[in-house]
């Protein structure tokens, strides 16, 4: 619930910046060792904006998995399994460098009366 | 339609916080400590029992957090160190700004180590930083050898896993090494501790690991100041 609250404030922040807007879809980037459960997200995300003046937007998941990079042979790789030897060398010596991500990836804003103005002149 | 991107972590005010209290913990030399586990893994026997070890003279302070009561702190005064509660009224995990309100009127001068006990919860207290310079995560042989694998965010961002309860190994089937094996598969070359808080076996090798992580404290202290 804390993680969609932030969310959302995310979102209320960045509309400041754009005038004339409503957001239609916002998108977030979670790692798969982020110990953030989706449906619990978008299930929490749905509650909060239930009833209120964003009860329309979208919530986009985009997961990240585990990604590692080889110590010896520089070689990054995802992690599958829990096995996080290089599939290159076979070393043991890997370092993780993704999947622990917890990030806004975007903001879709749409301009009042776009939708409609789009609709009858296709571009 | 257009697509603005977004360059921040969800978490970032959490995470500004937490930068905060880290430089201030920096500052006035105190090693920072966020032990987390599931509820009744034993992290407040843990920290009875190193309370209870450590000299009088220690400059140690503990919080511990839960969702209601003060039960926690009540049984942790009793060691004379500076305990607090911080109950957080429903909240599953402790963030900064609890962290930070709850040092508000402590002198940081009188402290070299802060003790923090996280809500009973193997999930979300994973992702909020408190300022802590570790993570300690406390598994009990009465869960599952399993649990590294199905939580594993916790494992992997945890420098030490304390297994604890091993007096009540002969009773239950939960086999130590696979839990071992299971957490170093998600962390690989994780340190392990073996415990019974009830027995006070192996409770000398957690005192060890936590004095060489407050000298190792101590020196880098000491040398960012000179």
């Amino acid at each position: 619930m804390g993680i969609a609250n932030s969310v959302l404030e995310a979102v209320r922040t960045e509309m400041g910046l754009h005038p004339g807007t409503y957001p239609c879809k916002v998108g977030v980037r979670i790692g798969e060792m982020a110990a953030i459960d989706q449906d619990a997200l978008r299930f929490c995300f749905e509650a909060i904006i239930h009833d209120t003046d964003l009860e329309s937007l979208e919530l986009g998941i985009e997961v990240c998995p585990r990604r590692h990079r080889c110590l010896v042979c520089g070689r990054e790789f995802i992690v599958r399994d829990y096995d996080s030897r290089c599939p290159q060398c076979a070393s043991l010596e890997t370092t993780c460098i993704g999947g622990d991500e917890l990030e806004l990836a975007y903001l879709e804003v749409e301009e009042y009366g776009a939708s409609t103005a789009a609709a009858k002149s296709p571009q | 339609m257009e697509r603005v991107p977004l360059q921040q972590k969800v978490l970032s005010e959490n995470d500004r916080i937490a930068a905060e209290l880290r430089a201030r913990f920096q500052k006035h030399g105190i090693l920072c400590l966020n032990l987390i586990s599931s509820p009744g893994s034993g992290k407040t026997s843990l920290l009875e029992r190193t309370l209870e070890t450590l000299p009088r003279q220690d400059r140690v302070a503990v919080l511990t957090g839960d969702i209601q009561t003060e039960n926690d702190a009540n049984r942790l005064k009793r060691f004379h160190f500076p305990v607090k509660q911080i109950t957080t009224g429903g909240t599953c995990h402790l963030d900064a700004r609890m962290i930070e309100r709850h040092l508000a009127d402590w002198d940081l001068d009188d402290l070299d180590l802060l003790l923090i006990e996280n809500v009973g919860n193997l999930v979300c207290p994973s992702s909020y930083d408190l300022g802590e310079a570790a993570k300690i995560v406390v598994l009990s042989v009465t869960e599952g050898e399993d649990k590294p694998l199905k939580y594993p965010s916790i494992f992997f961002k945890s420098d030490l896993l304390v297994l604890n309860k091993i007096d009540l190994l002969p009773y239950v089937p939960f086999d130590i090494e696979a839990a071992a094996e299971n957490a170093r598969k998600v962390h690989p070359g994780m340190e392990i501790v073996k415990v019974s808080c009830l027995t006070g076996n192996g409770l000398h090798e957690w005192m060890m690991w936590l004095e060489q992580r407050r000298m190792a404290h101590k020196s880098l202290a000491q040398q960012t100041v000179s």
